[in-house]
């Protein structure tokens, strides 16, 4: 891609337009001069505490006070009671390894980590929660106890990842 | 009202810089309006399959109606990820059926390669729940599969090589299929050894990056009859699932609950025994973006029982001659994905195989009259399994 347009910026002065000729195809191709820079601004306005429990070290669901569904993610509203009064309910933070992949090729914003191991676990409390995998993927396998830690990314931030619990 | 597909086109998929995407659109809309020998003037709706965000045209049906000249037709744009293609074909099916159209244009196109790799690979990590899975995980699309694939390998004991065998047959298929996007058989080791992309899968077991359209042109009973049509196939049936946007909220990883489910309705509507499917159908194209999602697709979709999908892989009982032929066309995997083209491609392959116009080599003997399609958009998010037959449905 830098390619391309590092050749259409060149002829734009020799040919008069952002034009580059794609390398397999010989085919001419008009390189974009416009760039989009998507961020998205996310509402945690209703799930504020999640991230407050983080901070104070604890893993929480959303629990329905009418029905008792957990909802993890956490989510503001019960449908099965058409409700919205929630409480927060402190999950325990252990369980049992389903299943794992581990990501390669990873997306430019990924870029930074390497080969990152994902996990979904199935916490005793019932919900399941996907997250990374800390520790060699190798030396894990479906069916195995695994805990829930908080931890600080490298960006900085809090996130929550799967342990495997050692024996 | 019966709904017939009576004409139907496709373009080469793979690479496109030689064309921009109005003109890759009309590649397959121009073979579908002549095989069914109707007029712009004859078609009154128009469905776009294009699930877009990598390629620079947002509003492609207007497009289309700009180049094609469509005077008097009514139009929409579709998404439903990766079964774009079928969720368009859908809206069509269902606008004829329920009286709302007469003749309906359905175009499937993508042209993925308008971005750079790593900005697709950036996109379609997001065909899920963002939130939850792409931001704070970095789940890539082929991630989420390979989330399944380990569950599967772990509950039933397949192999790497056992994905690999799928691989090796659809390559051996798009060989044969001057449609697709990779024209060569690949060895068993190749697949092997090549680089992971997301464990347990390699480059080979993974769906490329496609441009690529396809068009079909649905009528009603009445036109069919009104026209004299002749060579046609129908919709028999359609079933369509859903899934939960976070895998997380799955009960299960060793199946797509949206497309059992699919399947089941797909399969009563057209009074197909849902213990024995294959033995009411030619052949099926499923949704092999991944290798391992095929062989779970045998078992959502009833070739085999759980857990022994892979036992067809392994007794080879997807190639023509077993069970059930599976993705003679190559498949997702060596035919090419482009995102919205594929579930259309699917029925102009359900079209050539039914009217035994398929390439030599890969054409499968039409016995029952009658060929399914088997569309997944992101990872069971939305499914759809629509069977196509040589009769009219009764």
């Amino acid at each position: 891609m830098e390619d391309l347009r590092k050749a259409a910026e060149t002829n734009i002065k020799e040919y008069g337009f952002p034009v580059a000729i794609d390398e397999k195809s010989g085919a001419l191709q008009w390189v974009d001069m416009r760039e989009l820079h998507l961020k998205y601004i996310i509402s945690i306005e209703n799930i504020q505490e999640f991230f407050e429990g983080l901070r104070d070290g604890k893993l929480l669901a959303t629990k329905c006070k009418k029905c008792g569904e957990l909802f993890f993610p956490p989510q503001k509203d019960c449908p099965t009671c058409m409700d919205s009064d929630m409480e927060w309910f402190e999950l325990k933070k252990e369980g049992v390894l389903e299943t794992l992949t581990v990501i390669f090729v990873r997306p430019p914003s990924f870029s930074a980590y390497e080969p990152y191991t994902v996990a979904i676990a199935k916490l005793d409390d019932g919900v399941r929660i996907t997250a990374w995998l800390r520790g060699d993927p190798q030396k894990v396998r479906p069916g195995q106890r695994v805990k829930i830690e908080i931890a600080k990314r490298k960006e900085g931030y809090l996130m929550y990842e799967i342990v495997p619990v050692e024996g | 009202m019966a709904v017939a597909i009576i004409g139907a086109g496709q373009t080469k998929f793979g690479t496109r810089k030689d064309v921009n995407m109005p003109e890759l659109a009309w590649e397959a809309i121009k073979q579908a309006m002549q095989t069914a020998n109707v007029e712009q003037k004859d078609i009154d709706f128009m469905v776009v399959g294009n699930a877009g965000m990598w390629s620079s045209e947002a509003a492609v049906p207007a497009l289309m109606y700009e180049y094609g000249k469509f005077e008097n037709v009514g139009s929409m744009r579709v998404e439903a990820a990766c079964a774009t293609g079928n969720a368009a074909i859908r809206v069509g099916y269902t606008a004829i059926e329920s009286g709302e159209a007469d003749v309906v244009l359905i175009l499937g196109v993508e042209k993925m390669q308008e971005s750079p790799n790593p900005t697709v690979i950036e996109l379609i990590g997001r065909f899920g729940s963002y939130f939850w899975e792409f931001e704070n995980l970095g789940l890539t699309f082929p991630g989420y599969y390979a989330i399944h694939a380990t569950a599967y390998m772990a509950k039933y004991g397949a192999t790497e090589e056992d994905f690999a065998k799928v691989a090796v047959k659809n390559h051996h298929y798009g060989a044969k299929n001057p449609y697709a996007q990779f024209q060569r058989e690949i060895k068993l080791e190749q697949a092997l050894n090549a680089p992971y992309v997301a464990w347990p899968f390699k480059l080979f077991d993974c769906s490329p990056i496609t441009d690529g359209s396809a068009a079909v042109i649905l009528a009603s009973e009445e036109k069919v009859k009104e026209w004299g049509i002749e060579e046609k196939i129908w919709i028999h049936s359609q079933g369509v699932g859903t899934g939960t946007a976070n895998l997380s909220r799955r009960e299960s990883f060793t199946s797509l609950k949206s497309a059992s489910y699919a399947a089941e309705v797909a399969y009563k509507k057209a009074g197909i025994d849902i213990d024995a499917p294959y033995k009411y159908i030619d052949g099926a194209d499923v949704h092999d973006c991944f290798t391992a999602a095929e062989v779970i697709a045998y078992e959502d979709l009833r070739f085999a029982k759980r857990g022994e999908g892979v036992q067809l892989v392994r007794e080879e009982q997807t190639y023509i001659g077993g069970r059930i032929p599976v993705n003679v066309d190559g498949g997702l995997k060596a035919k090419g994905h482009p995102i919205g083209a594929t579930g259309v491609s699917q029925a102009v392959e359900a079209w050539k195989q039914l009217l035994s116009k398929a390439e030599n080599g890969r054409q499968v003997d039409v016995k029952n009259g009658r060929y399914l399609a088997h569309n997944v958009g992101g990872t069971g998010h939305y499914s759809y399994v629509t069977i196509y037959g040589l009769e009219k449905p009764r």
